[in-house]
């Protein structure tokens, strides 16, 4: 084990699988010589060369074509993406194309690619840097949705999108690039992590926490403010993938807790929230002592000031008291 | 004028060309009696810039083509039956009735797809070239779009990045003069299209698409230029398709005389004159070629009519691929499925009195049938209505004059 930063065990995942399998190569904008936007390619170049780490024009659209073709050719790429933003230019080719050609042609193609894509808000970046589109990719049939909330499993989700035959969007969130955590490293045990497994970070009897990405890491700390502050024992699930989604793991809680919250980054109209709700009310209901809350982003562009940017993100103390609204008249 | 190859290779161009001719015109007998749905784009006129390209095309090169290829998997080997059961939707079409008209594919005879969205191949066509040059194979992918395709953003993306990393891709522009209704004059500010990557250092040259010898001369080139010097290069084929756009086109767009014009063009009777009166092929050929396709097409449309639906069961084949490791994907019992349209004691009223109603049109041999974009398709969201009479406004439904245009031509067929 080592204790590495998201962005060191991100970047270990793809050095491990480039060194495993030639068929894996990395290419976006910047990934090479710039090292990445956000560092994650560094040192890639340097050990595998231009053939294999490769800088792209600003063309998301081709870039992510490429990937394709290239993919249907018998390869492996790992496509960067600058950021969530930016995978709205090419859009077409992930929707359209990726994840359809496997179905349209029956089978006849693959298209084993990663499409990594880093986004959420609270740098100050505004409203067309600071996306959070889990929901957007996660209502595409064909494709996989990853994302990742600590270190161990961005190295182990990544080398599981890469190893695997259908294409993968895979979410960061630009914050969680300097969280440290401990990672297994090569050779030790580094293993894959199946899609579709869920992570309980926190047991609890009182009520079921579902936090999605950096989410994931508010509900934790929610959960232990309610545990200090108002005796409540939450429980808290990362999903730690969407599709495929450890549906079995969220209601097995909630059967457990009667109570679930469910917090996320992105817009709240048909949201992770809004899907993941249903699912939960479709599948116990019986099992629902109270409705089942929603913490969401505010349902507008990300403002600039620090001030309405902080109001417009989701944060523990409104966790807190979206399970306090569930607890109500029990506690 | 190029020289004609050997006999054997004109006969073959020949009976290719011709077999693409019925087949196409024989697609459109099929839509009008509703056997084959959605939107048909036939290639009717654009035989010879599809045989001429795909003849010069080694086995493991690559084709990638857009949503009018039937006629482009035909030339790379794919089974005419196959083909047209995808038209009919049935289990034994090229994918396996999940594509249609407009997303035909044969892996084993590289033909990577038809695609619905315009300009969407390009990209993907250099990814099959990076795919070639980063496995060191000296396989080339020809990529053949509509003269629409070149105002896209991933044309010029493409361009771009192809010319940047040396791919070997041959682009093709088969130029029928109109992106859907709008003539390149009105849709693209350069109108030579060949030049239009010259900005981005990609040559282009222009062919006669008529000339199925002339279209191997400058696709060879092309090739050739991919192959041995890893070099991408723009092919314009001037060529014209006789039909509409779609099936569903009333060609308010262009006039009659012109469509005829470019029928004294045809590339399969110009080529079978030049083969004759050269000597290289007999009447009797010519005659064979035809009577050749004649029998295949038939054949193609018993098969299509035979091979059997898709079961509903099957309506998540191959959404995804599972691989180890892996969780389950997709839609299983963990996940409800909210459409729950895959089983077929469950399948609606509704939903079967529409697939029999397209069946019964199978009982008129010319149609009619409802014109979708009359009626209302995906483009404008209202349902498209297929009945076995269908009314519009309380009275039978009238062709457009087009509609009669081209079933009066197929009477004379």
């Amino acid at each position: 084990m080592a204790t590495l930063r998201m962005r060191e065990a991100l970047r270990d995942a793809m050095t491990e699988e480039m060194r495993r399998d030639e068929a894996v190569f990395v290419m976006g904008e910047d990934v090479g010589v710039f090292q990445g936007a956000f560092k994650v390619t560094e040192g890639l170049l340097e050990e595998f060369g231009e053939r294999r780490v490769r800088d792209t024009p600003i063309s998301e659209n081709t870039i992510v074509g490429v990937g394709i073709g290239a993919a249907m050719a018998g390869l492996r790429p790992v496509v960067e993406l600058m950021t969530v933003n930016f995978s709205l230019l090419a859009l077409d080719q992930i929707v359209n194309h990726a994840a359809a050609i496997p179905y349209m042609f029956n089978g006849q193609a693959r298209v084993p690619m990663v499409i990594r894509m880093p986004g959420g808000g609270g740098h100050q970046l505004g409203p067309t840097h600071s996306h959070s589109f889990e929901a957007l990719y996660l209502q595409v049939p064909g494709l996989l949705v990853a994302c990742p909330s600590t270190p161990a499993d961005g190295k182990a989700l990544l080398k599981a999108a890469i190893r695997d035959d259908n294409p993968v969007v895979f979410i960061e969130h630009e914050s969680l690039y300097g969280a440290r955590g401990e990672v297994p490293e090569e050779g030790d045990g580094a293993q894959p992590l199946r899609f579709g497994e869920a992570a309980v970070r926190r047991e609890g009897g009182d009520v079921t926490i579902v936090g999605v990405l950096k989410m994931a890491q508010v509900a934790e700390h929610a959960a232990t403010q309610l545990a200090h502050e108002h005796g409540v024992e939450a429980e808290v699930i990362d999903p730690r993938t969407l599709r495929p989604l450890d549906l079995d793991t969220i209601l097995e809680s909630v059967r457990k807790t009667n109570r679930a919250v469910i917090v996320e980054e992105g817009w709240p109209h048909g949201g992770v929230g809004a899907n993941l709700a249903t699912l939960i009310t479709e599948q116990a209901f019986d099992d629902l002592d109270a409705p089942v809350q929603r913490v969401t982003g505010a349902d507008v562009h990300m403002p600039y000031s620090k001030r309405l940017e902080q109001a417009a993100i989701p944060h523990e103390e409104h966790v807190v008291s979206a399970a306090l609204a569930t607890l109500e008249g029990s506690l | 004028m190029a020289d004609l190859p050997d006999a054997a290779t004109c006969f073959e161009l020949l009976s290719r060309m011709a077999l693409i001719r019925r087949f196409e015109e024989e697609a459109g007998r099929q839509y009008q009696r509703a056997r084959a749905g959605g939107f048909l784009h036939l290639a009717i006129g654009e035989e010879a810039t599809i045989v001429g390209t795909a003849s010069v095309m080694r086995d493991d090169d690559y084709l990638i083509g857009t949503y009018r290829t039937h006629g482009h998997a035909i030339a790379r080997g794919t089974e005419p039956k196959r083909v047209m059961a995808e038209l009919f939707g049935r289990v034994d079409g090229t994918s396996g009735g999940r594509g249609g008209s407009m997303h035909i594919f044969d892996r084993e005879n590289r033909f990577m797809g038809g695609y619905g969205i315009v300009g969407g191949n390009l990209p993907i066509a250099a990814g099959l070239g990076l795919a070639s040059q980063y496995k060191g194979e000296d396989t080339v992918t020809v990529c053949m779009f509509g003269d629409g395709a070149s105002n896209t953003g991933n044309f010029g993306e493409t361009m771009n990045l192809a010319a940047l990393w040396k791919l070997p891709v041959l682009f093709l522009v088969e130029n029928n003069l109109y992106g859907m209704g709008t003539s390149v004059e009105r849709h693209s500010a350069q109108t030579d299209l060949s030049k239009k990557a010259e900005g981005y250092g990609i040559p282009g040259t222009r062919v006669d698409g008529m000339d199925v010898v002339a279209v191997r001369e400058s696709v060879a080139e092309g090739i050739r230029a991919a192959r041995e010097d890893s070099r991408p290069t723009l092919l314009e084929a001037f060529t014209y398709r006789y039909r509409g756009h779609s099936a569903a086109d009333p060609e308010v767009y262009r006039e009659r005389e012109e469509v005829e014009e470019w029928q004294r063009k045809d590339p399969i009777e110009a080529f079978a004159r030049r083969c004759v009166e050269a000597g290289v092929l007999g009447e009797r050929e010519v005659r064979e070629a035809r009577d050749a396709a004649e029998r295949e097409v038939t054949a193609a449309v018993e098969f299509a009519e035979a091979s059997p639906e898709p079961p509903l069961d099957t309506l998540y084949e191959n959404l995804y691929t599972l691989t180890d490791p892996g969780g389950w994907y997709a839609v299983d019992e963990r996940s409800p499925e909210p459409h729950r349209g895959e089983r077929e004691d469950r399948m609606p009223d509704a939903a079967r009195e529409l697939a029999e109603a397209g069946a019964a049109y199978a009982g008129q041999p010319e149609g009619p049938r409802p014109n979708p974009a009359l009626h209302g398709d995906a483009q404008d969201g209202t349902e498209t209505r297929i009945s076995a009479e269908p009314e519009v406004d309380g009275e039978p439904e009238a062709l457009p004059e087009p509609e009669r245009a081209l079933n009066a031509e197929e009477a004379d067929d």
